[in-house]
């Protein structure tokens, strides 16, 4: 039984959660939502830190809370990130190591945080205390506190939202090799669609308290009914493979990994064949032609199928799910311009791509 | 001329006095102040308002209601005869404990604010970290509290070096065993000794302000980030 079963209800005055999940115990789970929807409160019920009474919560089918179950905070196998890395002041970086590693459940000696200080590259930070240290320096110290407990289950709450665009931008590197390496399954809170489509495989969508939605994260994006306006953000992510590498224009081939017949020219990102990249691809970047144009500069144009219809947040615009292969692309349009098409399901379209961003 | 044998017995006196009142307070004020920062409990206000109650009243009321309650009819005596003690006011340990009442302030609310000051999230860290409670007073709390830890020592050794009233209401006047320093320049002043007093009185005037300047100086108060 590979899974995390929460079951929390909670009313506060201003708020109210009310969650019943089954999450895959392995990969990088994000818990999605805008400010106030309840993620956080989620991950602190998960972490012991907020006491919902009549919550259920087991991880493998090992029960951290139920009606007679509370296990403490410090009894269960956690690594936490806060949204402010939250070191202790009175202790160096390596000290902050030193103070989890102390405490793990099974003795570990010093070296055993070695792969882990690689894995953060702080090893030039040890010696400093966290007033010295960067906000992001913090936070990749943070994180390595969190893994220096040896969890079982990695809590990681918006560890990027305190930070500026620079520090994101030198964080989310780490954070994908975090996700490639880390065998251990995460819970990533996050209100940024960017975090989010470079890091999680999962994904549950809160709002006002609840899981409106929740499954792997590209058939998630994919839905046109998800309950949240991602706005700009809406857009689908796909696993893709290098498949070609073309020196002279500097530009790759990434073929879809449910479908390699079909895939998208990218700028060379420098990575070898075969190797696993994913792009994400925003619905505003595509636009659909029922004949296959030429004589335009774009240059990713993917025959498909219409999946779906559905109307967008704005009564203007609509969204179309274009069934590519196997991979599933959204479109906005005009409605006017759907109209105009004609389009329907089952039709044939030809899928104009203006930009894939290739993320991870 | 200089300190009389008399004199620097009072001084001894003094500085064993306040020493040990300042370890007991510690020791005392810390759940205190932990609680009167943590609690939630409708108890708070009365019991923050307890432990202020000296620094408002005269000393001489504190002094009155703890001779009558430690004295051989009140609930304290009655209860120190029955353990074999007999009564404490005009001894040496009467004098602890009254002083350990009359500085409970300048104890209790410099740790309770530097508990506060410490907030909720280095608690929750350590205990993500599996640190248990107690583990998390010891490895966190009390080094993160430590300039509060300094400054209620210094406060309440310095506080109990100047107390004056309640020492004559709990401890009279007895060579070596209840005669401070403060009632030693009493007495001079009494027998019309100025050269006497002053030389205690100065003595006392410098002592004090090297300790609150040693405070002053030394405590990193706002520097932590």
């Amino acid at each position: 039984m590979s899974n995390l079963l929460a079951r929390f209800k909670l009313d506060r005055a201003d708020f109210s959660l009310d969650v019943d999940l089954d999450l895959p115990a392995r990969g990088v789970t994000a818990l999605f939502g805008h400010s106030g929807s309840g993620k956080t409160t989620l991950l602190r019920c998960i972490a012991g830190l907020e006491r919902a009474p009549g919550g259920y919560l087991a991880l493998d089918g090992e029960v951290w809370q139920d009606a007679n179950i509370f296990l403490p905070t410090h009894q269960r196998p956690i690594g936490y990130v806060f949204q402010e890395a939250s070191l202790f002041p009175h202790l160096s970086a390596r000290g902050n190591l030193e103070y989890g590693r102390k405490r793990a459940d099974s003795r570990m000696d010093r070296t055993t945080l070695d792969p882990i200080i690689e894995l953060l590259g702080i090893g030039a930070l040890l010696d400093r205390r966290p007033d010295q240290l960067s906000g992001g320096e913090r936070q990749r110290v943070a994180i390595a506190r969190a893994l220096a407990v040896k969890p079982r289950l990695l809590l990681m709450d918006e560890p990027l939202a305190a930070l500026d665009l620079a520090r994101k931008q030198e964080i989310l590197p780490y954070l994908e090799r975090l996700h490639e390496e880390l065998e251990i399954p995460v819970l990533y809170v996050s209100h940024a669609p960017d975090e989010v489509a470079r890091l999680a495989d999962h994904i549950v969508v809160m709002r006002d308290g609840r899981a409106v939605a929740a499954g792997p994260l590209t058939e998630t994006l994919a839905r046109l009914d998800l309950p949240i306006h991602l706005g700009e953000d809406a857009g689908v992510v796909l696993d893709a493979v290098v498949a070609e590498r073309d020196a002279q224009w500097q530009l790759a081939r990434v073929v879809f990994a449910d479908n390699p017949d079909a895939g998208v020219w990218v700028r060379d990102g420098g990575h070898a064949l075969g190797h696993h990249v994913r792009v994400r691809i925003l619905a505003r970047d595509i636009s659909l032609a029922v004949t296959r144009n030429s004589g335009t500069s774009i240059l990713n144009i993917l025959p498909g199928v219409v999946a779906e219809l559905a109307d967008d947040a704005h009564p203007a615009q609509a969204l179309v799910r274009v069934n590519v292969g196997g991979a599933a692309l959204v479109a906005r349009l005009t409605r006017r311009s759907a109209h105009d098409l004609g389009l329907t399901p089952g039709q044939i379209v030809y899928a104009q791509i203006k930009a894939v961003a290739l993320i991870g | 001329m200089g300190f009389s044998d008399a004199d620097l017995a009072a001084i001894w006196l003094t500085l064993r006095l306040a020493g040990v009142t300042t370890a007991l307070l510690l020791l005392v004020g810390t759940p205190i102040a932990w609680w009167l920062a943590r609690t939630r409990s409708g108890w708070k206000g009365p019991v923050g308002a307890v432990v202020a109650l000296p620094l408002v009243l005269p000393p001489t009321v504190i002094g009155f209601y703890l001779l009558v309650s430690m004295g051989p009819n009140g609930p304290v005596g009655q209860f120190t005869q029955s353990l074999g003690l007999g009564v404490l006011p005009f001894t040496f340990a009467g004098l602890v404990v009254a002083s350990v009442f009359y500085s409970l302030p300048f104890v209790v609310q410099p740790l309770q604010n530097a508990f506060e000051a410490i907030g909720e999230r280095p608690l929750e860290a350590a205990a993500t970290l599996r640190a248990s409670p107690l583990d998390t007073f010891f490895s966190v709390v009390l080094p993160l509290a430590r300039p509060g830890y300094l400054t209620a020592s210094v406060l309440g050794f310095a506080h109990t070096v100047g107390e004056f009233g309640v020492v004559l209401m709990i401890g009279g006047n007895i060579p070596g065993v209840t005669r401070v320093v403060s009632v030693q320049i009493y007495d001079h002043v009494e027998a019309l000794e100025y050269a006497e007093a002053h030389w205690l009185a100065a003595t006392m005037l410098a002592f004090s302000f090297l300790v609150l300047l040693a405070l002053y100086t030394l405590n990193p108060t706002g520097r932590r980030r």
